[in-house]
């Protein structure tokens, strides 16, 4: 089952799961995603070592989707 | 659908892209700018002793501004990984686990005991803290400091970790352009400067960053 997570104060919360066969499940996760980037939350997708990618639409084929917040120069 | 920069680039337009051929030019001119608030002070120290030995206690004072001033941009650049904010140590356990998770074996212990990621990377091996990274330069023999953080303070420390990390695989060039470039210099100036527990994770990524020696 995919999870769609946010990184916050908590560690981390699973805010969203579905399957590529269960589409209200998805809508959900879909809906909870877009609600996430409207509060500054960017959508990253892990793919393996060394690699991810950034999305701005949740990919229904993905296993796991973290949210994270922007990063800035310290 | 999958985007390849990283949308905080967004926020620092005017920077140029650092990519590997800016790193290289930005060690030159920390080296260079080294060698000119270091040669002066010693010269002026030899030639002190020299012209008048009377002056020996002024020289070794100019000598200590030679040795101090090189310290402090060290010390500068290794503060980038020092543990900072708060430690949030209900929800650490939490977000060490997701951390793990996007960490191989061998960078998972590494992080556990020393608090840096390890990432290997295009334009070299990767250090990544709590609050800034470290890139070990290929060849091992330059390190480059960036203070670089997430805009959320309150987070877990792995989560801030984690939160870089996914960052700089989204975008490795990205990453270094947003960050602030904070030091460059030679390894050892910045390990003795770093917290002891921290300075395996150095020593590790020169070593994964040093060309295979071929018999």
């Amino acid at each position: 089952m995919a999870r769609l997570i946010r990184m916050d104060g908590t560690g981390h919360t699973t805010l969203a799961e579905w399957t590529t066969e269960d589409d209200a499940l998805f809508e959900v996760a879909v809906t909870q995603f877009r609600d996430q980037l409207d509060h500054g939350y960017i959508g990253t997708v892990p793919e393996g070592p060394g690699k991810a990618t950034h999305v701005r639409e949740l990919p229904r084929d993905a296993d796991l989707v973290v949210l994270r917040r922007p990063i800035a120069g310290g | 659908m999958g985007a390849t920069a990283l949308p905080e680039l967004a926020s620092v337009p005017w920077r140029a892209p650092t990519d590997a051929r800016w790193l290289r030019r930005y060690a030159r001119i920390w080296h260079a700018w080294t060698l000119l608030y270091t040669v002066p002070f010693v010269a002026a120290g030899v030639a002190m002793i020299v012209l008048a030995p009377i002056a020996i206690p002024v020289a070794l004072a100019v000598f200590a501004h030679a040795w101090i001033i090189p310290e402090l941009y060290a010390f500068r650049g290794a503060s980038v990984v020092r543990p900072k904010g708060p430690r949030n140590e209900h929800a650490e356990p939490v977000a060490q686990g997701l951390l793990g998770d996007l960490l191989g074996h061998d960078e998972r212990e590494l992080q556990r005991r020393t608090g840096l990621a390890l990432e290997p990377g295009e334009l070299g091996t990767w250090l990544v803290g709590e609050g800034g990274a470290l890139l070990v330069a290929p060849g091992g023999r330059r390190v480059h400091c960036f203070c670089v953080r997430v805009t959320e303070p309150e987070l877990p420390p792995s989560d801030r970790v984690a939160h870089l990390l996914l960052a700089l695989r989204t975008d490795e060039e990205g990453f270094a352009t947003v960050a602030n470039h904070a030091f460059a210099g030679a390894p050892w100036r910045v390990r003795r400067r770093m917290p002891v527990p921290m300075r395996p994770a150095l020593d590790a990524a020169r070593a994964a960053g040093r060309p295979l020696t071929v018999r």
